[in-house]
């Protein structure tokens, strides 16, 4: 019973016309697309957060210095490509390859606009590479893999912050991961289906972003939470993990991973769009002209919605500290996983009483219920951030401790006290006084 | 044509670009040998030993990793069931809120154990 109501769904996208030339062409028009909003974000990130800091930001290179990150990656290009001594040699090749190869395949499914004529032809194709009936679970399910890359990447190195900074990344990762997932189960009740073409196609009177706020809101964190941006930046935290996973990579290899959290952010901002923005429909004032939402037009309407969420990004991070560690993970399990949880259920039974029951006053329970849990959302994570401040506890007496046991000079730990050996080995009577009372004082 | 050969193509672009771009990396830049550049960087300090054993993490990242798993196959039977509800009826949404409140019920066992505190 189950299986042909799945099947049924298939995406509305018409495909039929699409030959084999149209296919490649449209797979690599998507790699450049991908490659030009990586390097244009690059740059705008570095204007926008240059002016929120009242300085300049690049403006040598090209106009407005928009060929800064080109120059960047020619240089990075010229620079020395090392492979540690203590690294694992071919995880530490293969890990950028991965994050790379995967954060370009999710680009697969997205819908950038309608069934449109391809000049010089007269074939119809829609302006997507190809679409399936789980085609929101396959970006899940890439952007997964692309976990692989950062933490075989952070292991292959053979030294500490990397390990900690993929540790960490992981970690955020499939922790925030759920939460999205748990946001678009609501998106996949309300348009019946997983395939991109087909939830866009269910939007055409209501932007899901308007009902489904709460989702919404629980989407766009856990995207910022899945692609490691501040605030969520913990795993390159460059004041405690110098660079986080890719510190050991120099290079191209470097230039890889870079470009594949831009990428990632390119894509997670184009999900948004097509499951909560209405995908390449024209905005409301625009939508009153026929002709918006036919032939390249639509192309417009979608980049504007993506910069939108590209723009939010830079703005966090201009904005917001750091979070940290304990709290992410606080917030991520205590607060966005239930509030996801309960606010699919509220849907479905909603819904449930939508299609089978009586009630006829769905929109207006929808958005009560959403007002109530975004503020509820607000509420939790500012009590959970605010946090109890740390108790101190008693101290201890203090045991000496020689700094130099294991051949490296160490900090203190609370309750240790060093004992001063000036380079020598120490011996237990070594801890005068005198040298107590400068360490005090 | 298959739906998901597109993705094949898509996928040896950038895989291809990815090869391209490493192997490249090994010709167009310098190579001058430094015992000290092939070391692991610790901001300068001679680097930590590997401790015995090698490559081992806090547990709590394990943890972590096995909650996710529990977790992740309770979102991944929402899905179907999201997308197939208009023709499952009233049935199936009795049945995915008592399987809700089950997984409810172990999740308010870790918070209470504490798997969810990270320090």
């Amino acid at each position: 019973m189950l299986t042909p109501a799945l099947l049924a769904e298939n995406p509305t996208a018409n495909f039929s016309e699409d030959t084999v030339w149209v296919v490649l062409v449209k797979a690599v028009l998507l790699f450049a697309v991908a490659v030009v909003a990586t390097l244009l974000m690059i740059w705008a990130e570095r204007r926008v957060v240059g002016r929120m800091q009242s300085r300049p930001g690049p403006n040598r290179h090209g106009p407005f210095g928009l060929l800064q990150s080109l120059a960047d990656g020619v240089k990075l290009a010229l620079k020395e490509d090392i492979i540690p001594a203590a690294a694992d040699k071919v995880v530490f090749v293969i890990a950028p390859l991965i994050a790379c190869t995967a954060c370009f395949t999710s680009f697969a499914v997205i819908p950038f606009g309608p069934e449109v004529r391809i000049p010089f032809t007269d074939i119809d194709t829609p302006l997507q590479l190809t679409d399936m009936n789980v085609a929101v679970l396959f970006i899940l399910a890439v952007a997964g893999i692309g976990v692989y890359g950062i933490v075989l990447a952070g292991w292959s190195s053979g030294s500490t912050y990397p390990l900690l900074g993929g540790l960490r990344s992981s970690a955020q990762v499939i922790s925030y991961e759920i939460a999205m997932g748990l946001s678009l189960v609501s998106v996949f009740l309300y348009s019946g289906s997983m395939s991109t073409s087909a939830i866009v196609e269910a939007q055409q009177s209501i932007w899901w972003c308007l009902p489904l706020l709460p989702s919404f809101v629980i989407y766009v964190i856990a995207m910022v939470g899945e692609t490691n941006r501040a605030p969520f930046d913990l795993p390159e935290a460059e004041g405690e993990l110098v660079g986080g996973f890719h510190t050991e990579y120099s290079s191209l290899k470097f230039a890889l991973f870079f470009l594949a959290e831009y990428v990632n952010m390119v894509t997670v901002s184009m999900l948004a769009t097509t499951l909560f923005l209405g995908g390449w429909r024209a905005p409301w004032p625009i939508s009153l002209w026929d002709d918006a939402n036919t032939g390249y037009w639509p192309l417009i309407w979608f980049a504007l919605k993506t910069c939108l969420f590209l723009f939010m990004y830079i703005w966090l991070r201009g904005t917001l500290p750091r979070l940290r560690y304990d709290q992410f993970m606080r917030f991520g399990w205590k607060i966005l996983i239930p509030a996801a949880l309960l606010w699919t259920m509220a849907v479905a039974v909603v819904r449930a009483m939508d299609q089978f029951g009586s009630i006829d006053r769905r929109d207006r329970v929808m958005i009560l219920c959403g007002v109530v849990l975004v503020l509820a959302l607000i509420w939790a994570a500012v009590e959970a951030l605010r946090g109890t401040p740390p108790q101190e506890k008693p101290a201890d007496p203090e045991i000496p401790v020689d700094p130099f046991a294991g051949g490296f000079p160490v900090p203190a730990m609370p309750g240790q006290r060093l004992i001063r050996t000036n380079g020598q080995a120490p011996s237990p009577t070594d801890a005068t006084p005198a040298l107590e009372e400068v360490r005090g004082g | 044509m298959n739906p998901y050969v597109p993705i094949l193509a898509l996928m040896a672009i950038g895989g291809g670009f990815a090869v391209f771009s490493v192997a490249a990396g090994a010709f167009t830049g310098p190579k001058r040998y430094n015992r000290a550049k092939l070391e692991a960087y610790e901001c300068g300090i001679e680097p930590t030993p590997p401790a015995a054993g090698g490559g081992r993490f806090p547990i709590k990242y394990y943890l972590v990793a096995m909650l996710f798993i529990v977790f992740d196959i309770e979102s991944v039977f929402l899905l179907p069931f999201a997308v197939a509800f208009d023709s499952l009826g009233v049935f199936a949404l009795v049945e995915m809120v008592l399987f809700v409140i089950t997984v409810f019920i172990a999740y308010a066992y870790v918070w209470r154990r504490g798997g969810l505190e990270w320090d």
